[in-house]
Parts: structure tokens; sequence; C-alpha cells
């Protein structure tokens, strides 16, 4: 196609004052909607839970994607604290306000592992074999060093060769049972995580 | 079927008015610097419920991190160390933050349709769709709030969780800070609770505390309480009356209605030319090159 110079001067023209009303408002403008982001909780499955960082246990909510059915496989979305936790009601620190990275992390320790005498590496078992490990080994402790009674002979049940560390985050329930068993057991070294 | 969940009072660009028939309640965040700790718990609720991850930055000896906002912080704590008095070291921490002006200087500097909105509880909100990225926001805000990402050219900001706001829930940082240094209600009901707090730190020697909701720009719908209400410029330089640049309202108002005029008088008068004197002759053999 050839332009005189007359035309390619209107064409330009034309196109300037086109661009012009548009800038002006005079031109189709696309509807300026205006919306919040969608509520991204929605239909996420809530849960309660307990941070599992310190000893004050403040109370969590837990949300995850999907609603729970069988071909939905939940992955935890989004962490805020329990309003209805006596503890906490509803606030966090910034840990616990950061749970959902620690939760995705990488390095996280999601099972039980166990490194042989000598070896350097680390390999996964099962929690059934971790269990079954720990108990045989503090049976076998136990049976070798309980000290049932003292010197003057009298009574004291005393188990002084293992210690007990528990979580600090457990309720007020599972504190009293976790008690109950180190201390029947004869166990007296027993803390939990909050003061390591 | 009103496309949006929350009422639209102004939005940038549009001349058009919004529907304005509904009343609700002006809302409001109330940050007590007395009581903040500046654990920084606000901080991560905000990027955690917003899905923000700012790059992990560097240390440089002080308590600052992130050490500025950015389009992935809408939301930091500012550490001052200051003396009020002489030999008197105070060390005033205040989480830094979107204003939620009455009258935002970031939406009427916008010059994109819709970009920017303000709803009718105060909430001031950034349409990122529409955004264009020319950051007239960021020089029309009087508190140097906006950050313009370089990733997708996008001016981000908080929003004072509207999305949760929307739903009747509280705002991330509110209901996360564990001191209830943040409180969230009703503007009124914060007022009335500034005042508490007020009396309160003017019985414990501050007899300077109030309540910073600055005229200059409407009032906020993000207040603070401040030991040394005279001298807000300890808190890490925050401005002592804030203004929107009249610049804003000069370009926006004088200058674009100047522009529209002239511009439609001299369409006008090259219509008459045309009518009166005709088109210009013209000798097309003589161009073809």
């Amino acid at each position: 196609m050839q332009l005189t110079r007359r035309q390619l001067m209107k064409i330009s023209a034309a196109g300037l004052t086109g661009s012009s009303m548009a800038a002006l408002g005079l031109g189709p403008t696309k509807e300026a909607l205006a919306g919040v982001r969608q509520y991204k909780l929605q239909r996420a499955t809530e849960v309660r839970n307990t941070c599992t960082y310190c000893s004050v246990g403040c109370g969590l909510l837990i949300y995850s994607q999907g609603d729970g059915s069988l071909n939905a496989k939940p992955s935890i979305m989004h962490i805020e604290g329990d309003p209805d936790h006596p503890v906490n009601r509803g606030t966090l620190c910034p840990k616990g306000a950061g749970l959902l990275d620690f939760i995705h992390s990488e390095g996280r320790l999601r099972y039980p592992e166990y490194r042989k005498p000598g070896s350097k590496e680390w390999e996964r078992i099962s929690w059934d074999d971790a269990f079954t490990r720990i108990a045989t080994l503090m049976k076998e402790d136990r049976d070798a060093n309980f000290i049932a009674k003292n010197e003057h002979g009298e009574t004291v049940n005393r188990w002084v060769s293992t210690g007990f560390l528990a979580a600090s985050a457990a309720s007020n329930e599972t504190g009293y049972l976790t008690h109950k068993i180190v201390r029947s057991l004869g166990m007296l070294a027993f803390d939990n995580q909050a003061r390591v | 079927m009103a496309l949006q969940s929350l009422d639209i009072k102004a939005r940038s660009a549009t001349t058009t008015p919004a529907p304005q028939a509904r009343k609700t309640a002006e809302l409001a965040k109330l940050i007590d610097t007395s009581k903040c700790i500046g654990c920084k718990a606000c901080q991560v609720a905000c990027m955690e419920w917003n899905d923000l991850r700012d790059s992990v930055g560097n240390c440089v000896g002080v308590y600052d991190n992130p050490a500025d906002l950015s389009a992935q912080s809408w939301t930091v704590m500012r550490y001052a160390e200051v003396e009020p008095a002489p030999g008197k070291l105070e060390w005033l921490i205040r989480k830094d933050g979107c204003m939620h002006c009455s009258d935002p200087g970031c939406l009427k500097s916008c010059p994109a349709p819709g970009a920017i909105v303000k709803y009718g509880n105060g909430i001031v909100d950034f349409q990122q769709e529409y955004c264009t990225g020319c950051g007239y926001c960021i020089i029309g805000c009087p508190f140097n709030i906006p950050r313009l990402s370089e990733t997708d050219g996008k001016v981000y900001k908080c929003s004072l969780c509207s999305d949760r706001i929307a739903v009747g829930a509280e705002p991330a940082c509110a209901k996360v800070c564990p001191t209830g240094a943040i409180v969230f209600g009703t503007k009124q009901d914060m007022r009335k609770h500034a005042e508490g707090r007020i009396v309160d730190l003017q019985e414990r020697g501050f007899s300077k505390a109030g309540l910073y909701d600055p005229p200059g720009v409407g009032g906020t719908h993000v207040m603070y309480v401040l030991h040394h209400a005279d001298r807000p410029g300890l808190y890490s330089g925050l401005a002592k009356d804030p203004t929107v640049s009249p610049l804003v309202g000069f370009w926006k108002g004088v200058a674009k209605t100047v522009m529209n005029t002239a511009l439609a008088a001299a369409v006008l008068a090259a219509f008459f030319h045309y009518v009166g004197q005709g088109p210009n002759t013209e000798q097309e053999e003589e161009e073809i090159a």
C-alpha cells in the first residue's frame, strides 16, 4: 500500500484524536469492579490443636484444604489462634503465628529415625519399631538399675538411671497421665522440652 | 447483584457516584505503642494470612526486620531509641503500615479507574488487577506506605484484611497480638478504648499521652495511642500533621478541568473552522512521489 504524505498525516491525526478521546474517558471503558479477595477459609476443614512450641500451650485452629472427602488429600493452608482457648483466646506469638511454614518446612522431622552405634546415617524406622526399641531399652535398664530399698531398708522404688522428657504442649489430662506413668515406674528425672 | 462484598464509598479515577444507600459502621484498628513489646507476631500473621513471604534480608544490627515495607511486607515494626528528655532513654516501637485515611492521598492521585477503592467501613484497598504501576499513589501517600513490586509492577499495601472483615472477622494482626496492643472494632469504640489508655498513661507520668488520628487526612482508620502525642516524630518519623499534597488536588481538579475545557475548545474551533473555511484544497497529482 502506498500512502501520500497527506494520507499519512490524516491517519496519524485520526489515531491521535482517538487515543486522546479515550484518555479523556470518552472511549469504552472496562467496568471498574471492586471486590475484596474471597475469604480463603470458606470450605476449609477446621481442627483444634495445641501449639507445639513452648509450655504456654496456646490453642490453635488449623485449616486444611478440602472438606475431608475421600478423594481430597488435605493439606494445611492456614493456622491461627483459637479464640475459645482459655490460654491465648485467639492470640499467638510470632513463632506460633508462623507455624504454617514450620509444618511445611523441608527440615522438619516427620517420622522416627535411628542411627546405629558407629554409623553416620540416620535410617527411617516405623513408630512400632521405635516404641518397641524404647520400651525394650527402658525395661532392660530398669531391671538392671531399679532401687527398691535404700541402705536403711526403707522402700524407695527409685529408678534414677533413665530420664523422661515429655512434650510441653500437652493438655492437663495428658500431663496427668504422663506424670502417673513416669512416677509409677519410679523415674525421678522428668522434665519437658520447654526448658531445653 | 452487587459485585463487591463491602460497600464502596469512593473509587480512583471514577466520577460516577458509588451506591450510597447503605450505612455501615466505620471500623478502626487501634495500635497502643505503650503496650507493644515489638514481638512481630503481627508481621508474621500478616504474611501468613495474605500469603506473602519476603526474601530473607541482612541483619544490620537493629531489630527492624524486614528493614522496610515492601510488596511482600505490608506491615513492619519500627524501633526507635530516643531521648524525649535528656538522660531518659526510651525505646519506642511502632507498627508501621497503611493508616486507611478518610481522605486517602493514594486514591486521589491514582489515574487507573477502580485500582484504589475506599469502602464504607473506612478500608482503603488496592485492586491490583486495575493497577498500572504508575506509582502516583506512592507519591500521593502522606505516610510513605505503598510499595511497587519489582516482580509484577503493581503496588501493594495493607488491606486491613478486607477479606476477613468482609466476612465479619478481625484483621489478622489485631487477632494475633499477644499483649493486646492492637485492638479492633468500630472507630467509636476504639476512640473510647484509647481514652482509657490515655488516662492510664497520663497517671503514669506521660502527661502528653494522646491519640493519633490526624485531621489533615480526615482522620484515619488505623490510630495510635502515643505516650508522646505532642512529638509523633519520635516514633521513627511518624508525620506530625500529615496532609495530602495540594498538588494532588490541583492536578486532579483544576488542571484537569482546564485541560478538558481547552481540548474541547480546540475540537470545537476546528469544527467551526472546517464548516466556515472548508477543507484545504489539495493537488494530489503533485504529491505522488
